[in-house]
């Protein structure tokens, strides 16, 4: 545990340094420019444009059936854009076979060929690509060994686990060495635990082999895990492209910060609004709020407060500074999770249930008999 | 646990009735087959002997055993008679109708399971439809189509294709006509079967891992398909060696089938002995491919737990 958490760390340290689309100078990988997708009156994507830089591992977030596997088709090539282009190093990639395109796909179902061998799959793209009889074998080894299936490479795909399968596709996407890596919900199947382990093995594998990496999910968490810059989608249209620490912190939308983690909405007045700091009124509490963000808004303009339940406070007795960015409630119910606890607390004006996380012991009290009253407060 | 017992019974029902009915209509009447085969032709009714005559007691038994003679065999495998070229013939005609029907079936299932999910069911309903009027009928049909003022001789020469009429009619072209056309649902039917549930993006990941879509057909495709080729072939196959009306209304006198000798031998021969050791060498000979084929279907069963 402690030394897969210490390579994590590393990984971060060197991740937090790469940030090629803050240098206007790069130039992106793969280019999504303006791409529009319809399937008969339907519109499935919606002008998106991405730029998607090398060695980047990128994810595309959304709920089911918003566009992101169609998205994706149209890079590996099943599916020709209504309009716009869709551009890898440079080069349209209009009317470009599949089999032509150094991008390979790791299917959702895995689409592993059941009549061969797990050696057999692996090998597949290398033969088809032409490489020499003793080359293949090598890279066959070579990819066994990167996903620690070597005992199970005479075994049918219907004798493995889910997870193997799992291992399988992807050592069969990655043996002919392809520019990018597009993964389309791969860990969907697999357990939580599994889930998890395998993103963090995901996110190694994409650094040793210094790959670019495109991944499509719905899992918000698997997406901030492993994702340099998250892609949130929305109805076919694209709503934010961001790093996961601003797509957290700063969501360009109400959509997206509800999309993204757990969060309170309060819907607000601005009372003002002057060099990033933004004062606002709410129905549901008495003080103020006081709030510093850098955002346009005007004197009167309906704002949606948007409060991540870590970022509250609950006391039971009433702050010191009751004067701004506090509001009491009444404790609803406690979920104990463990290592938090979720409160959902009742504001006094109409219903809004709030919700603050707490990990740690209140002082001098470890439970409360609910319904009783309480302070939340953030800061 | 009297549960346990009703239940035990209600499923020995179960599985005992089919294992009855197979019993009663085809294990008993081959045995009885297999006993003519092996008893001498008289003028009687039945036209053979020896018959066991239960009212002897054991002499009897041992009477009627002691008759018994392989005779029929030897004169059925003999090579002075016809029996052999026409077992080795219809081997042969079933085989190559077999490709046959693989060549055309093959494209017709396959354009059935790629054809939009919404017109399979009518385009199998298609296939079966044939099935609604006689076997015999449409076998008779092809006469009037084949034969020298047939309607295929009448079109080719108004179109000017030919000067003189095609004889088709009574030839080894025309039962391979005939059986093509009467098997093709028996092919086409595994075929699609095999096909339609072939996933389609195990063709994209082909395609992916950069192989044209020409190139996955044989590499994926086919052979994902190999248990429909096989179920099709011995399912047509089986009853083309045995064949006995097509080439009896479609092929010449020169067109050896054993199905017809079979007839032959029984009809015109009267001889219900010889016939029945023909027959029971037929069921010998097809005992290995039924055997082929019982193997696929159970492998079949076992691969879709
Ligand atoms: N070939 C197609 N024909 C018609 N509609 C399609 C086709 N492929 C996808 N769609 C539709 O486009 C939308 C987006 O699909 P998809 O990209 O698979 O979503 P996601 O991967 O985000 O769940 C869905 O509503 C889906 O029904
Ligand atoms: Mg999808």
């Amino acid at each position: 545990m402690a030394t897969e958490k210490a390579r994590t760390q590393t990984i971060g340290a060197v991740r937090r340094s790469f940030a090629p689309w803050t240098d206007p100078a790069a130039t992106p990988l793969i280019r999504f420019d303006n791409v529009v997708k319809r399937f008969g009156e339907f519109t499935a994507v919606d002008h998106v444009s991405i730029d998607i830089y090398e060695r980047e591992f990128f994810a595309l977030l959304g709920p089911s059936g918003c566009g992101k596997t169609t998205l994706m088709r149209m890079l590996a090539g099943f599916e020709e854009p209504t309009e716009g282009r869709v551009l890898l190093a440079g080069q349209d990639l209009a009317g470009v076979p599949p089999y032509r395109r150094p991008v390979n796909m790791m299917f959702q179902s895995y689409a592993l060929f059941p009549h061969m061998s797990v050696a057999e799959n692996i090998a597949f793209g290398p033969k088809q690509l032409g490489m020499p009889k003793g080359e293949i074998a090598g890279r066959v080894a070579e990819m066994l060994k990167l996903v620690k299936l070597e005992k199970f490479a005479q075994r049918k795909p219907h004798q493995l686990s889910g997870g193997q399968r799992q291992r399988v596709a992807l050592a069969r996407s990655l043996a002919t060495r392809p520019k990018v890596l597009l993964l389309d919900e791969p860990l969907g199947a697999l357990d939580k635990k599994l889930r998890e382990e395998t993103q963090f093995e995901l996110m190694d594998l994409q650094m040793d082999l210094g790959m670019t990496f495109l991944i499509v999910t719905h899992d918000q968490e698997e997406a901030m895990t492993v994702a340099d810059r998250i892609a949130v989608m929305n109805n076919g249209v694209l709503v934010q492209v961001a790093p996961p620490s601003t797509i957290y912190e700063a969501p360009a939308t109400r959509y997206v910060a509800d999309f993204i983690g757990d969060v309170n909405m309060l819907e607000c007045k601005v009372e003002s609004c002057a060099n990033g700091d933004v004062h606002l009124a709410s129905s549901v509490t008495p003080a103020p709020i006081e709030i510093a963000q850098s955002v346009e808004a005007n004197p009167g303009d309906t704002a949606w407060l948007a409060i991540r339940p870590e970022k509250m406070r609950i006391s039971l007795d009433a702050p010191a500074d009751m004067t701004r960015n506090c509001f009491t409630g009444e404790i609803w119910d406690i979920g104990y999770l463990g290592d938090l606890s979720i409160y959902h607390v009742e504001l006094p004006c109409g219903t809004p249930i709030s919700r603050a996380w707490w990990s740690g012991r209140f002082p001098g009290k470890t439970r409360f008999s609910s319904p009783s009253r309480r302070a939340p407060a953030w800061s | 646990m009297p549960m346990a017992g009703e239940k035990g019974s209600g499923r020995l029902i179960v599985i005992a009735i089919p294992y009855l009915w197979l019993l009663a209509l085809f294990l008993v009447p081959f045995l009885i087959v297999v006993k003519i085969s092996v008893s001498q032709d008289i003028l009687a009714s039945p036209p053979y002997t020896p018959l066991l005559d239960l009212s002897q007691g054991w002499a009897g038994l041992k009477d009627y055993v002691s008759q018994l003679s392989f005779d029929n065999y030897f004169y059925v495998l003999s090579f002075d008679n016809e029996f052999i070229g026409a077992y080795g013939s219809s081997l042969v005609i079933a085989s190559i109708s077999t490709v046959l029907l693989l060549l055309v079936g093959y494209p017709i299932a396959y354009a059935m399971a790629r054809a939009p999910r919404s017109i399979q069911p009518t385009l199998l309903m298609l296939v079966i439809l044939p099935f609604w009027t006689s076997f015999l009928i449409r076998v008779y049909a092809w006469i009037g189509i084949l034969s020298q003022e047939g309607l295929l001789n009448q079109a080719l020469l108004a179109l000017g294709v030919i000067d003189t009429p095609l004889e088709i009619l009574n030839t080894d072209l025309a039962v391979y006509i005939g059986i093509v056309y009467s098997y093709l649902p028996f092919m086409v039917l595994p075929l699609y079967s095999a096909l339609e549930k072939l996933d389609p993006t195990l063709l994209e990941a082909a395609e992916d891992l950069g192989c044209p879509s020409a190139r996955a057909f044989w590499l994926i495709t086919f052979p994902l398909s190999l248990p429909g080729v096989a179920a099709g072939a011995l399912l047509c196959f089986i009853p083309a060696v045995g064949e006995f009306v097509i080439p009896d209304l479609l092929g010449g006198s020169d067109t050896m089938m054993i199905g017809k000798s079979l007839w032959t031998e029984f009809t015109v021969n009267r001889s219900w002995t010889s016939s029945s050791a023909v027959a029971v060498l037929l069921l010998l000979l097809l005992v290995v491919p039924i055997v082929i084929y019982q193997n696929i279907q159970a492998r079949q069963l076992e691969a879709g737990k």
